[in-house]
């Protein structure tokens, strides 16, 4: 296959004493949805935040390397930087209404990416965006540019948000949990939208979500983050059928599903842990029902247990 | 349902609010809007709908921290509506409710102890409260010294444990726990849902369990009523519910949910809109805008909830035909050029 769209090498984050990740390792090729999960606080969205460097205060890359398209984004000035976002490199976030400004109206920041990054004339960019709202299936566009983001609904303002990350024909796209705020029926017509686009054109998209079910069906594979570090990564039909990790095993029998009652296992009991400094341990054998010696010893290096599969546990250490 | 009154009945049950009124012109927002439930004692009540059906405001109307429009609420049978509140105060003993969101609902200025000792103190209850609130944390899970810390000292989990221990301080007959595992991390929230089935039949409590997470509805609820625009339009025991949706909205809503699962094909059908506002409620049917089976007299004659069998009631004209899965309106399985289990044609795999 050619060369990855994005490839992260050893990623360590730092906000002041903690580490929110630790050696982050990701690839990600052109029309490829690579699901990154874990429960709030083992560093996902710190890492989609770092390849848009736009970490927040305080926190700083310690280590490692962000190519994008063969480029180390790390080593970019920020003007450089600036040119990328929006441009190359877009951002879905969140929550919606806190990504739009209350103050103006949708048009005049959704067509800023467009202007700035395209150099498109105002009534050009109106056009264009006109053209993508309604490839969005936003009802009367032209209308909608005029609205104050309060005017919008959650789907409605996620649909614009979605519109501006891809009116500069990104080739990669970090979604940072876009569903998450939503209703289970807008967040299935979002996440219709998100799958057609992809089939338009190959984009890379990162998807940042807590939501296993979402990443079941939408991700071509999955990253696994447990206090800070990746633990497991697989293709997304891999990882749900045969989990290697015992996080993960234990994160999948939790999961409430809406076709079963399932029993609470005691499994993961414990809290995750933050990290202060390079893990000497696993992380997880505090919670592990399989701890053995060698997890008190050192930190589990990721290895390959299939094709494309890899785990970060010592149950697969060579024997 | 029984022949002994229900533990709590809501009989036509609505909820106006005005809006505007200043500079704009007054309008009423129909939160609920002709709300007719009843709770039997030790029974779980799941409340699902999207943001904006209304079930909040239910679930507070009952407790009547929100006065009713119109309307009844009976406990035991007996007329609480219009009681003064210094009469319903006494019965407030017997009502309690947990909220979303555990960083708000504790103060984070008393401490855990404090906090439990409120309501004993507030409504006299006798006895010696520190070893009852020594009691309520080793009930939650939580250690007697829990007592002597700050709300900000837990996390997310260990809070919402601390908000129920409140609730049942009192040893109310009912709990309105509202969307109180939304906030919480997936391994978290099943733990909860087992310690409130095991409080249930401690505290011989009924809950009245308000979430839009239809998955961790499945999980508690014996009993389940699906709420549009401030009205219940299906209600039905739990497996009923799950397996046998009749109004299009539940079967809607129940498709939309992907399982965590690739291997289970995931076809969400295509509601056509928006929800729309309960501020300009449809004419007929208030589901029609987004019907797919939408006929000529939904758009007029609102349909009434009929009891289609045992315990299952649907407010739609032509369940129990309907079936959205399936049917019209064109859906595909998720996503596009994937069988369920297959990869995306030409994908390769992240290689860290």
């Amino acid at each position: 296959m050619s060369a990855p769209v994005l490839e992260v090498r050893g990623l360590t984050v730092r906000y002041g004493g903690r580490l929110a990740t630790w050696e982050v390792g990701l690839s990600l090729g052109a029309g490829e949805i690579l699901g990154l999960v874990g429960e709030s606080g083992a560093g996902k969205s710190t890492v989609g935040r770092a390849v848009v460097r736009l970490l927040a205060d305080g926190g700083r890359v310690d280590a490692g390397a962000i190519r994008f398209q063969g480029r180390d984004l790390l080593a970019l000035s920020e003007p450089a930087m600036r040119r990328m976002r929006g441009a190359d490199i877009a951002l879905i976030p969140q929550d919606p209404l806190s990504a739009l400004n209350p103050v103006f109206r949708v048009g005049l920041q959704a067509t800023d990416a467009l202007r700035l990054h395209r150099g498109l004339s105002r009534r050009a960019a109106v056009v264009e965006m006109v053209r993508l709202f309604g490839r969005m299936g936003l009802p009367d566009p032209a209308d909608i540019l005029r609205r104050f983001p309060h005017e919008l609904s959650g789907g409605m303002r996620q649909r614009v948000l979605i519109a501006m990350a891809f009116s500069c024909g990104p080739s990669l796209v970090i979604a940072d949990e876009p569903t998450t705020a939503l209703d289970v029926t807008t967040q299935a017509q979002i996440l219709r939208l998100l799958d057609d686009l992809q089939a338009e054109r190959p984009v890379a998209t990162l998807f940042v979500t807590h939501d296993l079910g979402v990443v079941a069906h939408l991700a071509d594979a999955v990253a696994v983050m447990y206090a800070g570090c990746v633990v497991e990564v697989a293709p997304t039909a891999a990882l749900f059928a045969t989990p290697a990790h015992p996080y993960t095993l234990g994160l999948l029998a939790q999961v409430p599903r809406a076709d079963a009652r399932a029993e609470a296992s005691p499994a993961l009991e414990a809290l995750m842990p933050t990290l202060a400094a390079p893990p000497r341990a696993c992380p997880f054998r505090d919670r592990c029902p399989k701890r053995m010696a060698p997890c008190d010893a050192a930190m589990p290096a990721l290895r390959a247990v299939a094709v494309d599969h890899r785990v970060a546990c010592h149950l697969y250490a060579e024997r | 349902m029984t022949t002994a009154p229900a533990l709590l009945e809501a009989r036509d049950l609505k909820t106006h609010f005005r809006r505007g009124g200043w500079l704009a012109p007054a309008r009423w927002v129909h939160a609920v809007d002709g709300v007719s439930l009843a709770l039997a004692r030790q029974e779980t009540l799941g409340l699902v709908g999207e943001s904006g059906s209304g079930k909040t405001t239910l679930g507070r109307t009952l407790l009547r921290l929100v006065e009713p429009t119109a309307g009844r609420i009976l406990l035991d049978g007996q007329d609480v509506t219009g009681l003064s509140q210094a009469a319903f105060r006494p019965l407030r003993r017997r009502m309690q409710i947990v909220f979303q969101n555990p960083y708000a609902s504790l103060n984070p200025r008393r401490t855990v102890g404090q906090i439990l000792r409120q309501p004993l103190a507030y409504h006299r209850v006798a006895g010696d409260h520190a070893r009852l609130v020594c009691d309520l944390l080793a009930r939650v899970g939580l250690p007697p010294e829990a007592a002597g810390r700050y709300p900000h000292e837990f996390s997310g989990g260990q809070r919402q444990r601390i908000a129920i221990a409140r609730a049942l301080a009192l040893r109310p007959d009912l709990v309105v726990a509202d969307e109180i595992t939304s906030g919480l991390d997936v391994t978290v929230k099943l733990r909860v849902l087992a310690l409130l089935r095991e409080l249930q039949a401690e505290f011989r409590v009924a809950y009245l369990f308000i979430s839009h997470d239809l998955a961790v509805v499945r999980q508690i609820a014996d009993r389940v009523a699906v709420m549009y625009l401030g009205q219940v339009v299906e209600e039905a025991p739990t497996a009923a519910l799950f397996e046998r949706p009749l109004h299009p909205y539940t079967q809607a809503l129940h498709a939309s949910v992907p399982a965590p699962d690739p291997a289970v094909a995931w076809r969400p059908p295509i509601l056509s809109g928006e929800p729309p506002s309960p501020i300009a409620i449809p004419p007929g049917c208030r589901f029609h805008p987004r019907c797919p089976f939408a006929e000529a007299r939904c758009r007029t004659e609102p349909p009434a909830l009929r009891e289609v069998a045992p315990g299952h009631r649907v407010a739609c004209h032509l369940a129990p035909e309907i079936n959205v899965r399936g049917a019209p309106p064109p859906s595909r399985t998720f996503p596009r050029g994937r069988g369920p289990g297959e990869a995306r044609a030409g994908s390769g795999t992240p290689r860290p």
